[in-house]
């Protein structure tokens, strides 16, 4: 390996995979059985965070950014004038092993530009991930993407080697898609999804007769959507995130502010701020979806189309639902209680455990780490002190937000100030 | 009856033959203290236990019948925080336990008990970020090294992840705050301690014992960390709080070119 060529092919290959949000490494299954190197089981590890806070657990990059496709939102657009690059199979075995064996990653994610045609990029990624398993015995994470178009007997080859399989569907809707992707088709991204999902039912359904089959894409599939470039609001985004978690059993969906790279006309321009506040609305929604029992339809309906950006959107919904409360703590069922804003799902279960022994009044609360500030408002527990006046939502949002102070204050601030 | 201060050696075992001397003599005001952080009372007296592994294990025998596994590890966890005083929390909480016919460790609003799960969350998040700061160098005989600092003795709790991830690598993994490390043979971990020569800088990979491939992937990996920032994202403050400044000096992205 040529130490200088590959510096240079790293850098400009890591950054163009910067983009990709996803940097996931739990929920496989693949033990260290073989005296070989790595082992994926149980939960992931983010070895390192960048200096915008994002974790670092997979070696991410692309194989290279060579492209024929010109979508308008991707930094490696054939138009765009960058450096190209692109990585031999063996010079990513090589950093990928020898990154592992030093502790700096928990495996690899591949993704790359489309060159020639989606079967032979795809082709490519596959002869990665299956030198890695069987010249080098490595264990770790393989997280491979899916090349929109590619054939189903890729897709297979693929899911043998890799934990996770993921293809970006990028703009929520179709509408979107065809103004800043006019290549591509909504009907190329499925097909390899909708494969990697079959092969997966039928890998459970196989396992259960016979034990040694061989392990199918263990940590299942994702996908990402952009946020904030082709101007869709968030019940359109929450509805087709909805939909990809029913019909194609995704693991997780992405939500990936736009950061402005481009000038072209169709999308915000460079230098405008990328949407992070929303970003985090969308994933506390996803969350609220996923873990705290809610239907996507309360959160966000015709009615109700964005997410307020300046309280959660689990107390906007509760203000939404006074009539809902307040909820007894020392009584109420586990989905009322992960309802009560300002109580996440470990507060949750330790208050479920805790009331076995005794009562819980607000000094218990506490402790256990309830944030009382919002929660107050819309519970009851072992005392008579509890919220008697007969409060608005508007009353209530307005002495949480007095008493709270937001990492976002700056960007509200200056939202807040066109009504003001 | 005066207060009586336990004294024991420092280990797990010792802890536990000084928790059965408590309910062999049924002693009412009592402090555990390791014999490395002994600290004299005014009014008691003190008592050097000896460590008896039988004794030991009836005890932990007894805590796990009375405990659920998880709160079992949980007592482990909060021992290995080294923080004064943890022993006495400790026996308020085996003390609870044994008197209780339910099993205790749930009981979030027991004082002892929440404190307990606490340290012990706390003790479990260290393990998790040594997992992931341990950072290898390859010496010049081929030995996979890594020095680490952590704020609570996590050693004996990663061994295993390690372990099981290298086999086929010989790796040392040293304390340098505690002085004692584990080096992995292929076969089996073993304790272990090193000297080390004098002014030995541990951020600084020296060329006198690492290999030459080890600088080249240092910068890789350095590169590669900058590489994968987005600077239009910057936000210090949550990469502090998911990097504290403590663990920078040993984390090779870190180090200043």
């Amino acid at each position: 390996m040529s130490f200088q060529r590959t510096q240079e092919k790293l850098k400009i290959l890591a950054d163009a995979a910067k983009y990709d949000v996803s940097c996931s490494s739990s929920g496989s299954r693949r033990a260290n059985t073989n005296k070989g190197l790595g082992d994926a089981t149980g939960m992931g590890i983010c070895h390192s965070y960048t200096e915008d806070g994002r974790c670092v657990s997979l070696l991410k990059i692309l194989l290279t950014n060579h492209c024929i496709f010109d979508c308008a939102y991707c930094v490696t657009r054939k138009s765009n004038d960058v450096k190209r690059a692109a990585f031999k199979v063996q010079e990513v075995v090589d950093l990928t092993i020898n990154f592992y064996r030093r502790n700096y990653i928990e495996g690899l994610f591949l993704s790359s530009g489309i060159f020639k045609s989606a079967d032979y990029t795809m082709e490519r990624l596959v002869a990665v991930a299956k030198k890695l398993r069987q010249e080098e015995n490595f264990n770790g994470y393989i997280h491979l993407k899916s090349i929109p178009g590619a054939s189903d007997e890729l897709m297979r080859e693929a899911g043998l080697y890799a934990d996770r399989l993921s293809v970006n569907i990028e703009i929520p809707t179709e509408a979107g898609l065809k103004k800043l992707a006019p290549d591509k088709k909504r009907e190329d991204f499925i097909k390899p999804m909708v494969k990697v999902k079959n092969e997966i039912i039928q890998y459970n359904a196989e396992k259960k007769i016979i034990k040694s089959t061989p392990k199918f894409a263990p940590a299942g599939q994702s996908t990402q959507m952009i946020i904030g470039a082709s101007g869709e609001n968030d019940f359109q985004i929450m509805q087709t995130s909805n939909h990809f978690y029913k019909n194609y059993n995704l693991k997780r969906v992405y939500y990936s502010g736009y950061v402005p790279i481009s000038y072209d006309s169709r999308l915000p321009q460079i230098g405008s701020e990328v949407p992070m506040l929303r970003e985090n609305r969308l994933y506390q929604t996803d969350w609220l979806m996923r873990f705290y029992g809610f239907d996507v339809s309360e959160i966000l309906n015709e009615k109700h189309q964005n997410l307020d950006l300046d309280v959660d959107p689990k107390l906007s919904w509760a203000l939404r639902n006074l009539h809902e409360f307040p909820v007894d703590v020392n009584t109420a069922d586990q989905r009322m209680l992960a309802r009560i804003p300002g109580l996440g799902m470990k507060s949750v279960f330790k208050i479920i455990n805790a009331r076995r022994f005794r009562r819980l009044n607000w000094g218990h609360l506490k402790k256990i780490g309830v944030a009382l500030n919002r929660a107050q408002y819309f519970m009851v527990c072992e005392s008579n002190q509890f919220e008697k006046r007969d409060l608005t939502p508007e009353k209530i949002k307005g002495f949480i937000l007095q008493n709270s102070t937001s990492k976002y204050q700056k960007t509200l601030s200056n939202q807040l100030n066109l009504f003001g | 009856m005066t207060a009586k201060n336990l004294i024991y050696d420092g280990t797990f075992d010792g802890f536990l033959s000084a928790v059965f001397y408590v309910f062999e003599q049924k002693l009412k005001t009592v402090t555990i203290q390791s014999e490395f952080t002994v600290q004299q009372g005014l009014f008691s007296e003190n008592e050097t236990i000896h460590t008896d592994e039988a004794k030991a294990n009836r005890v932990w025998k007894g805590i796990k019948s009375k405990l659920s596994s998880q709160g079992s590890y949980q007592l482990y966890y909060a021992f290995l925080s080294e923080q004064s005083g943890v022993e006495d929390l400790l026996l308020d909480y085996i003390q609870y336990a044994f008197s209780q016919h339910k099993k205790v460790d749930k009981d979030y609003s027991h004082p002892s008990i929440l404190k307990i799960a606490q340290i012990a969350k706390s003790v479990g998040r260290e393990k998790h970020r040594m997992e992931a700061f341990v950072r290898f160098r390859l010496t010049k005989d081929a030995i996979y090294f890594s020095n680490i600092e952590p704020d609570f003795n996590v050693l004996p709790l990663i061994e295993k992840h390690f372990k099981r991830r290298y086999a086929d690598q010989k790796w040392v993994i040293y304390d340098i705050k505690r002085n004692y490390g584990m080096f992995y043979d292929l076969q089996n971990v073993e304790v272990m301690q090193m000297d080390f020569p004098e002014n030995f800088d541990f951020t600084k990979t020296n060329d006198a014992f690492f290999a030459t491939q080890e600088f080249e992937f240092q910068k890789l990996w350095q590169d590669y960390f900058k590489a994968t920032n987005i600077e239009s994202r910057k936000n210090m403050k949550l990469h502090i709080r998911h990097i504290p400044k403590r663990y920078w000096k040993y984390l090779s992205e870190k180090q200043p070119n």
